[in-house]
């Protein structure tokens, strides 16, 4: 059992209403890694985590959260995954101790007392052990819910954006601590908007209005896009009529300035080399080929996607 | 979710640790489950030991004697009643009770002076509106002085033999509409009864919609911990609360009231236990089926109204109509009802009071069962 992926799911489909919210959502995540889960707001993401822990029924698929198939044995998965939710979903009338203590019964552990200890130490919550927990600040609370998630030692943890909202410190603190969880062997699916955080995982995947548009190592991802990028950058007034003078050329499909720099992307290498090839030689444009940005890739993607909100798909 | 034990003592001990934290960490609601069945009783109580005078009443007299004016004028002297109406015939008399407009009305039969001289005890008919037992009790209660005492002067002489034995008029007060006549006896156990189902409903369906409304439910849901034990565990505290609450309205009853304690109470404490069980199923029922706050409270106060109608605490049962008699069966009010007042005025045992309590541990059964089937396991 222990050697089963982690994640292993085939076609999930969601749909509320007429609305498809997860279409056809393939997903592999090997024991050990940490997967990033990206996309837009509302693009199916918390629907599809939710999916695999048990919380919804898909209405089309297969898969299997641990070896355990996610239809028929959410009890099983239930027991070994752990689940942060993007939305603080703890006892706000308990105080950290008690949150923590209710959890441990819950799983049945062992030396309750001393693994709620560890966990208060370790998350640096001892001294404020006896605080309510709807007292803690944004980034409190995420530690809070982070070490209840943990408390049984699951192999799976689902994390819902769960740095949202946190300060840089903070976020950089948690995502240590979830490598830390990782070297220990827990395999983590983690929901961010954040490119800093998305680079960090071993691989990502990429969702928008509810299908996979893209998966595998950063890298992949971006080559995946086929984007083409260049930079320029030069006096600043001159940057901003650049800016609009590049985007109405053919083969040219993002200019996003970057202070007193533009990136100038396009999916057709050739068409872009000759949009920009006028603006070349102009005196005081320093002109190089970059390597796309991980969010170049996400915004290409997603203008590409077929948009369908709101509209029944298929 | 068919693998893994289906009940599990720590999962369990894990919901009531956490529950009773919480209930005690929310005071207001502490405060008002203790408070509400104080605040009624003191209102009832109230009304119950009100001593309302000057009441409105019709008169009918058919019979011009000096009995039948020394009647009317006792009436009016004892500032009991008060001689509102004068009825022409008996249809109008029974219309102004019927209206309200008079709470007793009085029928002095024709030749009702000359039958009494005959000492042939004529009918005195008194009709109270008995609707309100409190307002009329007294009243009533006086009626037999009163008479007594108009009437007492004017037999001397010839008639002297008539002020002793037997009361000289057949004196008949019927209560309409309340046969029963509830007194305070019978009040105070159907409070009892009326505000453990209130806010036992409304509690256990509150606790879990604003689990849900707080988003806690997502985190309880995603962990492994089966409906069984969520619906026990929040349960448990409640029945407490119950406990507490009989206590209050039992020392109110005792204290305040007078009214006896018969029988033995631990038959008595068996019986609510049971009602207050039923009635928290009753809830976390409700709680699985609505969808926020307000849902579970209308949905607790649909199944309250007619569990105060039926039940035998509003009108008298046996003055039902059979289908309304059907369904105050299925209720538990109308068995703990039964019990308390056998086992508080009546001294039932535990035999006696078997035929009430198993109704009631059917329908617990029946909730529970449905409440667990329809406990949703996942968010869909
Ligand atoms: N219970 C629900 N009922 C109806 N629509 C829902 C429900 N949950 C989510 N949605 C819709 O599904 C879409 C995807 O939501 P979600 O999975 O939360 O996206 P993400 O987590 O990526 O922001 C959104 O449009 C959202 O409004
Ligand atoms: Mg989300």
């Amino acid at each position: 059992m222990t050697d089963a992926p982690a994640i292993s799911v085939r076609g999930l489909t969601k749909r509320f209403g007429d609305k498809t919210v997860v279409d056809d959502f393939d997903l592999d995540v090997a024991r050990g890694q940490i997967h990033g889960f990206l996309g837009p707001n509302g693009s199916g993401k918390t629907t599809t985590i939710r999916m695999l822990c048990g919380l919804l029924v898909p209405d089309g698929g297969s898969g299997s959260c641990l070896g355990r198939d996610i239809l028929t044995e959410a009890w099983e998965i239930k027991r070994r995954v752990g689940y942060m939710t993007q939305r603080f979903s703890l006892y706000e009338d308990l105080t950290i101790r008690e949150n923590l203590d209710f959890v441990a019964r819950l799983y049945g552990l062992d030396r309750r007392r001393e693994k709620v200890d560890r966990a208060l130490d370790r998350l640096g919550l001892a001294k404020r052990s006896g605080q309510l927990a709807g007292t803690l600040s944004g980034g409190w609370k995420q530690r809070l819910a982070l070490a209840a998630c943990v408390l049984h030692e699951p192999e799976l943890l689902l994390l819902d954006e769960p740095t949202a909202g946190v300060d840089p410190k903070a976020r950089r603190e948690f995502w240590d601590e979830i490598h830390t969880l990782a070297e220990g062997g827990m395999t983590v699916l983690v929901s961010t908007h954040y490119m800093d955080e998305a680079e960090r995982c071993h691989r990502i995947a990429y969702l928008a209005y509810g299908k996979l548009l893209a998966v595998g190592t950063v890298a992949e991802v971006i080559a995946h896009s086929g984007l083409s990028t260049w930079h320029v950058s030069g006096p600043e007034r001159r940057i901003g009529t650049l800016a609009r003078d590049l985007a109405s050329r053919p083969g040219v499909e993002m200019v996003a300035p970057f202070g007193a720099t533009l990136h100038v992307s396009g999916s057709q290498a050739a068409a872009l080399a000759e949009a920009i090839a006028p603006f070349r030689a102009e005196p005081g444009l320093t002109w190089s080929e970059a390597k796309p940005s991980l969010e170049d890739a996400f915004i290409h993607l997603m203008a590409e996607a077929p948009a369908q909100n709101g509209a029944p798909s298929r | 979710m068919r693998s893994g034990p289906h009940f599990a003592w720590h999962r369990l001990a894990a919901m009531v640790v956490k529950e009773f934290i919480q209930m005690r960490r929310d005071r207001l609601t502490f405060a008002m489950m203790v408070g509400i069945p104080i605040i009624q009783l003191t209102l009832f109580g109230y009304a119950i030991n009100a001593d309302p005078r000057n009441l409105p009443t019709a008169v009918l007299s058919q019979d011009n004697s000096s009995f039948s004016r020394a009647l009317v004028t006792a009436l009016q002297t004892s500032t009991y009643f008060r001689v509102a109406a004068v009825a022409q015939d008996p249809e109008m008399l029974d219309r102004m009770l019927a209206r309200g407009e008079v709470q007793f009305a009085v029928e002095i039969p024709t030749g009702f002076g000359r039958d009494l001289m005959r000492g042939d005890r004529p009918a005195l008919l008194v009709m109270a509106d008995a609707t309100d037992p409190a307002a009329t009790g007294n009243a009533a209660g006086a009626l037999d002085r009163i008479v007594q005492s108009a009437l007492t002067p004017l037999l001397d002489g010839p008639l002297a033999g008539l002020a002793q034995g037997q009361p000289p008029v057949d004196l008949r007060i019927q209560r309409r509409y309340n046969p029963e006549g509830l007194t305070q006896y019978n009040i105070v156990p159907g409070l009892m009864g009326t505000i453990l189902t209130m806010t036992m409903i409304i509690m256990t369906a509150l606790a879990v919609t604003r689990e849900r409304e707080r988003g806690t439910m997502e985190n309880l849901l995603a962990m492994p911990v089966r409906p069984v034990e969520v619906m026990i565990g929040k349960l448990a505290p409640f029945i407490l609360v119950g406990g507490i609450q009989v206590l209050v309205i039992l020392t109110a009853a005792t204290l305040l009231f007078h009214v006896p304690m018969v029988g033995d109470p631990l038959v008595l404490a068996a019986g609510l236990l049971v009602f207050i069980v039923a009635n928290l199923a009753v809830g976390f029922l409700f709680s699985t089926v609505a969808s926020n706050q307000l849902q579970a409270m209308q949905m607790s106060f649909f199944f309250f109204l007619p569990s105060i109608l039926m039940s035998g605490f509003m009108f008298p049962f046996r003055g039902m109509p059979d289908w309304a008699q059907t369904i105050g069966e299925a209720l538990p009010l109308t068995h703990v009802l039964r019990v308390v007042r056998g086992v508080m005025l009546k001294g039932n045992t535990m035999i006696d009071t078997w035929p009430d309590i198993w109704p009631m541990l059917a329908f617990l059964g029946a909730v529970s069962l449905l409440a667990v089937m329809r406990y949703r396991q996942t968010l869909d």
